[in-house]
Formats: C-alpha cells, structure tokens, sequence
C-alpha cells in the first residue's frame, strides 16, 4: 500500500520507478504482482485521436475604445461570443465561414476550428474581425487585427469529452463508399476503422475510475492539466467483459489545461473527407500504484479488451443499438479481423504511436521529477447510463 | 544482354513542349519499356508525366540525354505522391485504402507507418483519405 503523498514525495526526490502501460504487462508477467506493486510507482497512459468535443476559451484583453464582442471570427471560423465582452469560445469542429461543407459530396473539410488551435498554439499569426451591437460602456461596433498567442490573456483548452474509455469499430454493410467521423468506409464490409489506444488508453487501465477522477492531473499535449468533470455521454454503466472492461465506450473524461504550454505536434486539425473537422489531441495520464489491484488493472493487455464492430451504414445512423460482434485490440493491430467468416482489412484512425511517445514523454517527466500527481478531489459515476433524446409530437 | 532495370521518374514540360511524342520515342528508339502512373497538362499547359521506364542503364542513359535535348525536366527523387512526416501521425487511416502496401505498417509494436515510393502507382487515394493532410501531390 503507498499513498499519494509517498509517491509524489519519491517522484520530488527523483526516485519514482515508473512505466508505460506497455511496458508494465512484461514487467509484472516476470516480477510478479505482489513485487512489482512495491517497486513501481507509477504507470503512464496515454491516447492519441480525434476528439471532436474540444475547444478554448480565448481573452483578448481590451481594444481603445473598447468593444462587446457580439459576433466574432477567428480566421474566418465562428466562435461563440455569449460570455464576457472579449472572451470567446472556439470550438474544434466549427467550419469556416464559406466552406462548402457537403454541398459537392463528399466535402474535403480542409480548415476549422481545430486547424486555428494547431495554429494558434504553432505560434502563427492569426485575424480577428468581431462586431458589437454599441453599448455606453463598449462602444466599438467593429474590430479586425492580427494577434498570435502570446497576445492574449489566456487561452485555455477547455474539452467537455475526451479520453473515451472504448470505441467502436466501424464498418460499412451498404453498397456504397461512406463517409464517416470514423473515416472512409469502402463498401460490403471492404475495410473497418477503430479508434482507441486500447491497451495504452487511460480509461482502460482503471476501469472502473478508482485512481482517475475528478482533480487528476494529466499531460495534455505537453501542458499539465487536469480533469475537471466526468466527460458528456459518460456512461460506466453498461456490459463489461469479466475483468471488467466496458464492452462499448463507456466513460469519458472532460479535461482543460494551459494552450500557451502546449506542444503543436500533439493538437491537430484534421479533415474527415464528408464528414466534417475535429481535433485530434495528445493526452498521457499516469496511474498511481497504490496497491496490488491498481496495478493488476494496469496489465490489461490488447487480447482482453473487446470493441463492439457497428455498421455505419444503417445501424449507427438509425440508432439501432445494434452490435454485430466484438472483436479484440490485439486483432484489430494485427490488420485483419474476421466477421461472419469475411476477412476484413483494418484501419485506425488513432495513432498508437504517438500515444506510445506521449506515455515515454510523460513517464520521463515524472522520473524527472517535473510531474506530480494529484488525488482526485471527486470520483466519477460507475454505474450511469445514456439517454437518448426523444423526439416528443408536443409540449406535454 | 546486360540486365534491364526499371526506374521511376516525373518529368514536367514547359509549355512549348507538349505536343512533341516524346514517350514514343523512348520507346521506338531506346527500347524503353513504358509505364505511365499519372499525367496532366494544366491549363497553363505546362504537363506532368510520372512513370517507370524499363531497359538497360545504356538504354535509359541514352533516353534520358535524348528526354534532355527538349526544354524538360527530369526528376529522378522527387514523385508526384509524397509523404510528410513531420505531419503524419502514424494513425494508419490509408493503409486500407493504399491498393499496393506502398502506405504501411512498417512496425507492428509502434505501429509506425512508412512509404515505400517504389511501390507508390499514384492513384491518390491517400491524398484523399489522410486526415492529416500528410500526403500531397506536386501536381
Ligand atoms: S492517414 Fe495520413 S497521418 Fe495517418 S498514417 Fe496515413 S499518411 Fe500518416
Ligand atoms: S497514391 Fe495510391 S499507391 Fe501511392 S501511396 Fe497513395 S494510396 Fe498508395
């Protein structure tokens, strides 16, 4: 048994033995459980993807004469200006204004929301044009300028879902090529995507949220910071595998950190072809071995960990619920997975590899002794379930 | 004979260039076997042309030197299809959509894609899928 404050207190003096969730299945397999859980202290996780549930808050500090902002683009792409007169909300999917988004399908999607945050924190220069309603106390009724990060007064990433548990595999029963966020689906099942870190991913090395929480710092593209809520659509509640492990996505983390410390090659745009822009972001987040258990949890290896394949086609869209079977991670890396007897070629839209250099990255911060951890100040829910939006006829 | 080699080139003709049967010419002349990948004239009418060219190092050399005495550009490293890897995540996202293995998994335990140019027959479908814009086409 150790605590927080003994991990913390070794990881300060530069003695915390710690390990990637890689690393760490070999490890215990050849020390033992009981061993390994008095030497290693902590172990890192880490996840890179698309995760179209992020976004920033900017403050621009005030212009002479002052302005509200009431409408404002950021590069041509919308942010949202319902909060104080100069902070605004840039969300990662926002379209620029005049992008013809699926009008001649598939649309190609080339720059949005999440392309200005892989600029703003590359240090580019970026337009803003806002315009204002005049009031006494703000009287500018339009503004355009040029400003880079450093200019502005923060500029924190604020992501209200991130980090999903698990996810689906996607495949595309129709006859024809699919568009989707889970990338292009050729026809009759021709190619499948996934998108987890699987064996790596946070959420799957505590299953059940004993160690990450609410108040847990995590390595957020290069940033530390920290979740500050149960992700929207959390829901821990559904089947799991008999060690535990959520069949479905499950539970999902909101988390917000610092931009101006962010490393540009871990927050990127990306450009689904008919679907739309999203974010694809680097987060590592490191598991306290506080006992035997957590660690156990942390061996949980790629053949353990089983994603439901979804057709995208009809089943997905319609909302059916409908999972044709479950396949393994350690499958899905293999390339190939077998359907219903069909031998399918897989793809991902995850990258395993950078999840791998961000779990490196953050297990040398900590030996390093430039990362603690912190105890969650609040546990999410386990046992919580989706909810469907009804489509009511009227007002009851 | 000595041994035939294949080699994979991109020209670009300027302008004036176009309409002159150079292909035919590689072929009829230097006995070059002939694969075009891709070609395109622009509107500015300058033209494009990636292919493999198939025959002897004499062979070649010789029609090369002859590709060389019209206002042509002959590109021996740089193809039509590149990769960027400082933008590339590895995400393996075009590897189904890659019909040659030229896009691959070039280590199963990081996952770590990689391009084999050789391989590469220019059909785009990279271009179109990656979602990080790491593939490009120089025309
Ligand atoms: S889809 Fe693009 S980013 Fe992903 S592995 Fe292929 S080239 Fe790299
Ligand atoms: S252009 Fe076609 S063959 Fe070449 S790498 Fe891209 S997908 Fe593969």
């Amino acid at each position: 048994m150790k605590t927080y404050e003994q991990i913390n207190n070794r990881i300060e003096s530069g003695k915390a033995v710690v390990l990637t969730a890689d690393d760490i299945i070999d490890y215990v397999e050849k020390k033992g459980l009981a061993a390994a859980a008095k030497e290693v202290d902590v172990v890192t996780t880490a996840t890179f993807g698309p995760m179209c549930s992020s976004g920033c808050v900017l403050n621009f500090g005030h212009s002479r004469p002052k302005i509200r902002m009431s409408e404002a683009w950021v590069e041509d792409v919308l942010v949202y200006t319902g909060l104080g007169a100069v902070d605004v909300y840039l969300g990662a999917t926002q379209l620029r204004h005049g992008d013809p988004a699926n009008m001649y399908h598939p649309g190609e999607f080339r720059y949005g929301g999440a392309h200005v945050m892989e600029d703003l924190i590359a240090g580019k220069q970026l337009q803003l044009f806002a315009l204002s309603y005049r009031t006494d106390c703000y009287p500018l009724r339009e503004i355009r300028t040029y400003f880079t990060i450093n200019d502005l007064n923060q500029a924190i990433m604020l992501n209200p879902r991130n980090c999903y548990q698990n996810y689906n595999v996607a495949v595309n029963d129709s006859d024809r090529a699919i568009y989707t966020y889970m990338g292009t689906l050729e026809p009759n099942r021709k190619n499948a995507n996934y998108c987890s870190a699987g064996q790596l991913s946070p959420l799957l090395n505590d299953p059940y949220y004993e160690v990450i929480g609410v108040g847990t710092r995590v390595w957020m593209a290069g940033a530390q910071g920290h979740v500050y809520a149960e992700g929207t659509q959390h829901a821990g509640g559904g089947d799991r595998t008999p060690k535990g492990i959520p069949k479905a996505g499950a539970g999902t983390l909101a988390i917000t950190g610092d931009m101006k410390q962010m490393r540009p090659e871990f927050v990127r745009g990306v450009s689904f072809r008919g679907y739309g822009v999203s974010l694809a972001l680097g987060v590592g987040i490191p598991i306290p071995i506080l006992n035997e258990d957590v660690l156990k949890r942390t061996c949980i290896s790629d053949r353990e960990i089983l994603a439901p394949v979804v057709d995208y086609s009809t089943d997905y869209p319609q909302n059916t619920g409908k999972v044709i079977s479950h396949v393994s991670y350690e499958q899905l890396r293999s390339g190939e997975i077998e359907i219903e007897g069909k031998k399918i070629a897989v793809g991902s839209l995850s990258s395993y590899y950078m999840a791998l250099e961000i779990a490196n990255l953050l297990a040398d911060e900590i030996r390093k002794g430039d990362f603690c951890l912190a105890e969650p100040i609040a546990y999410l829910p386990k046992d919580t379930k989706m909810k469907p939006l009804l489509i009511r006829d009227k007002a009851s | 004979m000595s041994q035939t080699v294949t080699k994979k080139l991109m020209l670009f003709f300027p302008k004036c260039e176009c309409e002159k049967p150079i292909i035919y010419h590689l072929v009829k002349d230097h006995n070059l076997i002939v694969n075009v990948f891709r070609a395109k004239v622009t509107p500015e009418e300058e033209g494009y042309l990636v292919l493999d060219v198939t025959g002897t190092e004499d062979d070649i050399q010789q029609g090369m030197d002859f590709v060389k005495t019209f206002n042509v550009s002959i590109n021996y490293t740089s193809k039509g299809v590149t990769l960027d890897e400082a933008r590339c995540t590895h995400c393996g996202h075009c590897i189904t959509h890659c019909p040659t293995g030229a896009l691959y998994i070039a280590d199963s335990a990081t996952r770590e894609v990689a391009f084999n140019e050789a391989k590469c027959i220019e059909c785009l479908a990279c271009i179109r899928v990656c979602p990080f814009a790491a593939c490009a086409s120089a025309f």
